[in-house]
């Protein structure tokens, strides 16, 4: 007789990657079980450890920006956002108005691409294969505006220090018309699709249940926490750029388990396309060329340390950057990436459940390696 | 249906030289192939069947892997080469796509990897990292490109690619196989 009470279960570990289809990269999680009960999981993490923010410290600042969009790189511009806010605070530089609302804008088409990855993956995970198909398509359609506005699909490194690389042009203009056409139909079938599913309700519903205490403690940002009944958000709470003039509505969902957390996600999904409507609008208004500030082609910051913070689509990314005012290298940057502090819980959150189930609490929580293991 | 044909094999003991049937009856590839006949090695046919079917590992390492799986959805299609069967384990895949930066915690994982999958097999290695190490090719960790722990067959710059030029590296590696005698071999023993 086991610990659980089951007659003929075994004790053993299961192994679950770093390569393994449902892990989203990398991630090893070692995971013992008694029968089908796991009863303590650990992840191991450092198989795409790429030293970046050692690297930093031996390129100059325009250099180093291009590297933050490796970190999270499903949304790629919403890194070097707090590295470009960390270094223009220590500058003292002043952003030109179309600049930010062009920095706020490509950050918000960005999160509703990583999203998109993030939804289509989780239900690919649960085994509904065509479930990835529509959320993709939606993200090509995104991603078409980033490549209209900048070359790039996926590691744009659009923003630069003191503003943009490239104002907006017809052609983006026309993508995102077609973003805007195409993306209410797709999110009314998905809910068709996805939401009275039995077979995702099942695999779901009250599987990884966080409480609003226990996420707070653990540090959980992002949807992620959202989805625990926690309603805060940064660009509402404190915000940057210029979303401060914007009306945003934080969906919060009560429950806290794996079905909270992709609901959350659906919801934002549609006032993400609120907000970038709004921002558009308000984008139209501006004199179109003014996109950098006043910035020295030598980047040499004063001396001293600055810290900012955004709202990225895994959670609260930070940046803190040290400056010796002397070489043009950071002394140091550190990232808060925030998928490295959401799977810390994953320790306490899985033992109890059944196999099948880590794999939809791994999925739910939408976490990128690159951002984990920097 | 039975084909016709007025193929006529040399009788033993060879053929009569001069005779004028004989040499009137014996026809080229290029009039065979015309006529719906292929002659042609084993290890030919199968090179041209593993051009069309290829199977690809599905392993992930970095932001390539995102591209990668564009690559299948819907907008790129993959599957309209036949090159969509990703397989989960090594041991059904004959294609290994290296997508992403190897570090040097991943190594011993990839090349584990790489000697499960079973012969024949190929290795793509897509973007700069795996070719070179890219971007983070001075870091402490990283392996700078993927041929210095696999084989590598075809190469796809770019950081991370994308789809259409993924499509073309597996295309690439279609023509590899259909023309080994056209294939190079570089080597960096360093």
């Amino acid at each position: 007789m086991s610990e659980n009470g089951n007659a003929y279960s075994e004790r053993y570990t299961l192994n679950l990657g770093p390569q393994h289809p449902s892990t989203h990269g990398v991630l090893r999680i070692v995971a013992d079980f008694d029968g089908e009960t796991c009863i303590s999981a650990d992840p191991v993490i450092g198989y795409l450890h790429r030293g970046m923010e050692k690297l930093l410290e031996s390129r100059t600042y325009p250099q180093g920006l291009p590297y933050t969009d490796r970190l999270d790189y499903l949304a790629g511009v919403n890194n070097n956002l707090p590295l470009a806010l960390a270094v223009e605070k220590l500058l003292g530089v002043e952003i030109p108005e179309r600049a930010s609302l062009l920095r706020m804008l490509t950050c918000e088409i960005m999160r509703l691409a990583s999203y998109m990855v993030g939804i289509g993956i989780y239900i690919m995970d649960l085994g509904a294969v065509s479930g990835v198909f529509y959320p993709f398509q939606q993200r090509e359609y995104a991603l078409e505006v980033m490549s209209a506005l900048c070359g790039a699909r996926m590691t744009q490194g659009y923003i630069r220090f003191g503003g943009v690389q490239a104002d907006w042009n017809d052609e983006a203009e026309a993508a995102l018309d077609v973003l805007y056409k195409e993306l209410p139909p797709f999110i009314e079938m998905y809910h068709k699709l996805i939401d009275e599913n039995e077979i995702f309700l099942r695999r779901t519903k009250g599987v990884g249940v966080i409480t609003a205490e226990r996420a707070k403690s653990y540090a959980l940002t992002g949807p992620n926490l959202r989805a625990s009944g926690v309603d805060y958000d940064l660009r509402r709470d404190a915000p940057y750029c210029l979303y401060d003039r914007f009306t945003i509505k934080v969906p919060v969902q009560q429950a806290g388990d794996c079905h909270a957390r992709y609901a959350q996600r659906m919801l934002e999904v549609e006032e993400i396309l609120k907000l970038i409507k709004a921002i558009h609008a308000a984008l139209k208004e501006t004199e179109p060329g003014k996109i950098m500030g006043a910035v020295p082609k030598m980047l040499r910051p004063p001396a001293g340390e600055a810290y900012a913070q955004t709202e990225n689509p895994k959670g609260i990314m930070g940046c803190l950057v040290a400056s010796d005012g002397k070489g043009v290298n950071p002394l140091r940057v550190h990232f808060r990436r925030p998928s490295f502090d959401n799977i810390a819980i994953f320790s306490e959150l899985m033992p109890g459940h059944k196999v099948a189930d880590l794999i939809a609490i791994i999925a739910s929580f939408d976490i990128v390696l690159g951002e984990i293991d920097g | 249906m039975a084909l016709k044909t007025n193929i006529r094999f040399p009788q033993r003991g060879g053929m009569p030289e001069g005779d004028p049937a004989n040499t009137h009856d014996l026809l080229t590839q290029e009039e065979l192939e015309s006529r719906g006949i292929l002659f042609t090695s084993l290890d030919k046919l199968f090179r041209w069947g593993a051009g069309w079917s290829l199977w690809p590992l599905q392993f992930g390492l970095a932001c390539c892997a995102i591209e990668m799986i564009c690559t299948t959805q819907s907008r790129f299609d993959m599957s309209r080469f036949g090159y969509e069967v990703f397989r989960n384990s090594p041991r059904q895949a004959d294609v290994m796509i290296v997508a992403g930066t190897i570090t040097e915690k991943m190594r011993p994982a990839v090349e584990l990897l790489y000697h499960q999958m079973p012969e024949p097999k190929w290795v793509i290695a897509i973007g700069s990292c795996a070719i070179s190490g890219g971007p983070f090719v001075d870091s402490y960790s990283v392996v700078a490109g993927a041929d210095k722990v696999v084989p590598v067959d075809v190469y796809v710059p770019g950081c991370p690619p994308r789809p259409e030029a993924i499509i073309d590296g597996m295309l690439q590696l279609k023509a590899k196989l259909s023309h080994p005698e056209r294939k190079q071999v570089v080597r960096d023993d360093k």
